[in-house]
């Protein structure tokens, strides 16, 4: 009998083993390359506390590829997706990036959505020199560390001091706000470079910054002590640079606690599930800086074909990686070739590249594009869009 | 003067409400280890379990709160039970930290296999309380932290009734005083072993829904946290002690509020680790422990 009972937890756990391991990474064999297909790589956050970010890319990189494919791929090769998760954790996502370099050999990746978990990704291409493209990673540090340029690695969007001045500028001038108290997440290099960056902005333009507060995302979800003292020192408006998650908790307890200040932040915000962990009425009042309005003109085509084909609205995550993945595409067009560092140094050379999200040419020096932001409002569930500002 | 009043008071009420959440789960932790001597790491996890339960019924089965609760609390009372026969009884007699290992690995069992059934995509619970929100001079709370503060008290005292003056928990008594000695006596160990971990599993599982209730958000990691707090709690109360664990709570949870009150809220746990060090270099078995001797 306790053979037998042994005997099937050996099984359980074995089954456990294989269907842990064996979701990922299809059953194709051509490295490469090498055969009919090009193998691209996509480090995302599918699951854990943003992974609606990873979510929405996978469905733009998988649509832009599909477009690709139909118009009979690149090279004459068909690109294939690969797929990694990484929990939105760092430490996930250089195991997750390695098993996509060793093992997939995909010739560049795409990747990440958040900010610290694209920068632990870095050392890995870096070392294995496979050309990386983040959709969304907006740290300053993700592309440029102390003035040295990472030299592969590249991304589809703006960064965080420019975000940082336009949220400042806007609270200042538009939400007349004299006042400002900051929540930061202590762990996220996202959310500690958005901060800094309004921060030295905001003050700049004469504004006053009465407190700042930190918490863990994750492991926090009771913030009504820290709301408390930031009541009383009662501040125009509360600028909270984090992911929709703690965000939606943040603003709802802040109202339980009967502050109706605004409340404002990056692009950390998009995502429809702020509106679930926050509620709609909460969330009245507050307002977001973010990388593309889906109204605008470039992206209804690109808005339509993803509504066709996952039945529901893309937001920015998903039209950034989508231009991410055509950034690949264009680079392996331009190199006409399937070697990474070919690809690299098509990818660095970039210029005048029509994407949804706005026109991107690479800077060589920062290997980042020049792009203008969006500032979103949370209007009885719905985001409104409400002005574009170019740099 | 009247603002700092006001603001330590409302700081006061954000403790206490946190501080019964930790008690609430603290409640289950002491009881069993106080019957059984092992510290049960997978209880957080029980209470993930719950919380999906109730998630499932209110979202899925479309319950309402009570009967879903109910069902959280029978299915994690079955789920203990099974734990305890599966993994921790066929090392009753093993060495003790033979036991507490496996109750690490139960617990990381139940945390990656829920993820790999619910994914670790975070759920949302539907509005199950009302949303009203109450201003006593200035201090707000809500309706959930009203029922929380009450839940935890109520399930103090039933839980301290049970165990001194019920026949099970006679039982139980005698087989924490002495598991052979009660055996002689004639009294079932196992059984009153299955009755210990079915209670205590039943309050993990109440917990979690109560949480998921209270902050809206669920995965399968959120149990990791509040376990090791109320394990915290339980220690500081004295572990084993049920009044303990209430207090141990509420101490916990008022210490975090005022911390952060004080504007450091990065040094919180720093300083809740702290306390828990200090009473226990000053009185080791926590605030409500006797002091028993041991016998050389």
């Amino acid at each position: 009998m306790k053979k037998i009972l042994s005997l099937a937890l050996v099984g359980i756990l074995g089954v456990t083993l294989v269907s842990g391991c064996g979701t990922t990474g299809g059953a194709s064999t051509s490295s490469g390359g090498s055969g009919g297909t090009i193998k691209i790589g996509a480090n995302l956050e599918l699951t854990g506390g943003t992974a609606m970010f990873g979510q929405e890319a996978k469905n733009g990189i998988s649509l832009a590829f599909e477009q690709q494919n139909a118009k009979g791929g690149v090279l004459g090769k068909k690109l294939e997706l690969v797929a990694a998760d990484n929990k939105s954790d760092a430490g996930e996502s250089t195991a997750a990036v390695t098993k996509l370099v060793t093992q997939d050999k995909v010739v560049a990746v795409i990747g990440s959505m958040t900010s610290s978990v694209t920068l632990a990704a870095v050392p890995v291409v870096t070392d294995n020199k496979i050309p990386m493209v983040s959709p969304s990673g907006t740290n300053a540090k993700v592309t440029v560390d102390n003035g040295q340029l990472r030299p592969w690695i590249f991304r589809a969007c703006f960064i965080d001091p420019f975000q940082g001045k336009v949220g400042a500028k806007f609270a200042l001038n538009t939400l007349k706000a004299k006042t400002a108290a900051i929540i930061i997440d202590q762990k996220s290099d996202y959310s500690k470079g958005l901060a800094d960056a309004f921060v030295t902005n905001f003050k700049q333009g004469g504004g006053q910054i009465t407190g700042t507060e930190q918490y863990v995302a994750g492991s926090d979800k009771d913030f009504r002590p820290i709301l408390t003292r930031i009541k009383s020192q009662n501040p125009d408006l509360i600028w909270v640079p984090g992911y929709y998650q703690e965000v939606g908790m943040i603003v709802k307890q802040a109202r339980e606690l009967g502050m109706n200040q605004p409340f404002a932040g990056g692009d950390g915000w998009d995502d429809a599930k702020l509106f679930e962990i926050g509620t709609p009425a909460a969330l009245n009042n507050t307002y977001y800086v973010d990388h593309v309005a889906t109204a605008a003109p470039d992206m209804v085509q690109f808005v339509k074909d993803y509504q066709a084909k996952f039945g529901h609205e893309p937001n920015a995550m998903s039209a950034l990686a989508y231009d991410a993945a055509n950034m690949i595409v264009k680079a392996i067009e331009t190199a006409g070739s399937v070697d990474s560092s070919k690809i690299r140094d098509a990818l660095e050379k970039l210029k005048d590249f029509k994407g949804v999200t706005g026109g991107i040419t690479i800077d060589p020096a920062t290997h980042n594009p020049t792009k203008s932001a969006v500032i979103k409002q949370n209007k009885d569930g719905k985001t409104v869009y409400l002005t574009t500002v170019t740099p | 003067m009247g603002h700092i009043l006001q603001q330590f008071s409302q700081q006061a009420v954000n403790g206490l409400s946190l501080g019964s959440i930790y008690a609430l789960i603290a409640l289950g932790y002491t009881m069993v280890y106080g019957i059984v001597k092992l510290i049960n790491f997978a209880h957080g996890d029980v209470m993930m379990v719950g919380a999906y339960l109730g998630w499932i019924a209110t979202t899925q089965l479309h319950w309402s709160f009570l009967p879903a609760l109910f069902f959280a609390m029978v299915v994690s009372a079955i789920l203990g039970m099974l734990i305890e026969r599966i993994a921790y009884k066929p090392l009753r007699n093993a060495s003790r930290i033979a036991a507490l290992i496996t109750a690490i690995g139960v617990s990381l069992f139940l945390e990656y296999g829920g993820m790999l059934l619910v994914t670790a995509q975070v759920q949302t619970y539907p509005p199950v309380f009302p949303e009203t929100v109450y201003n006593v001079a200035g201090i707000m709370f809500k309706y959930g932290d009203v029922v929380m503060l009450v839940t935890s008290v109520v399930l103090m005292f039933l839980l301290h009734f049970t165990v001194q003056y019920t026949k099970v928990g006679k039982s139980m008594r005698a087989v924490s005083f002495d598991k052979d000695a009660a055996l002689l006596m004639g009294v079932n160990v196992n059984n009153t072993i299955s009755a210990t971990f079915a209670i205590g599993s039943a309050l993990a599982g109440a917990a979690g829904v109560l949480m998921g209730v209270y902050f809206n958000t669920i995965d399968p990691l959120m149990g990791i946290i509040p376990g090791l707090k109320a394990f915290v709690a339980a220690v500081l109360g004295g572990i084993g002690i049920i009044p303990g664990a209430m207090v141990g709570g509420l101490v916990l949870g008022l210490t975090e509020a005022f911390v952060s009150g004080l504007g450091a809220s990065t040094w919180r746990d720093a300083v809740a680790f702290l306390i828990l060090i200090l009473v226990l270099i000053i009185k080791p078995t926590g605030l409500f422990g006797k002091n028993v001797r041991e016998k050389v």
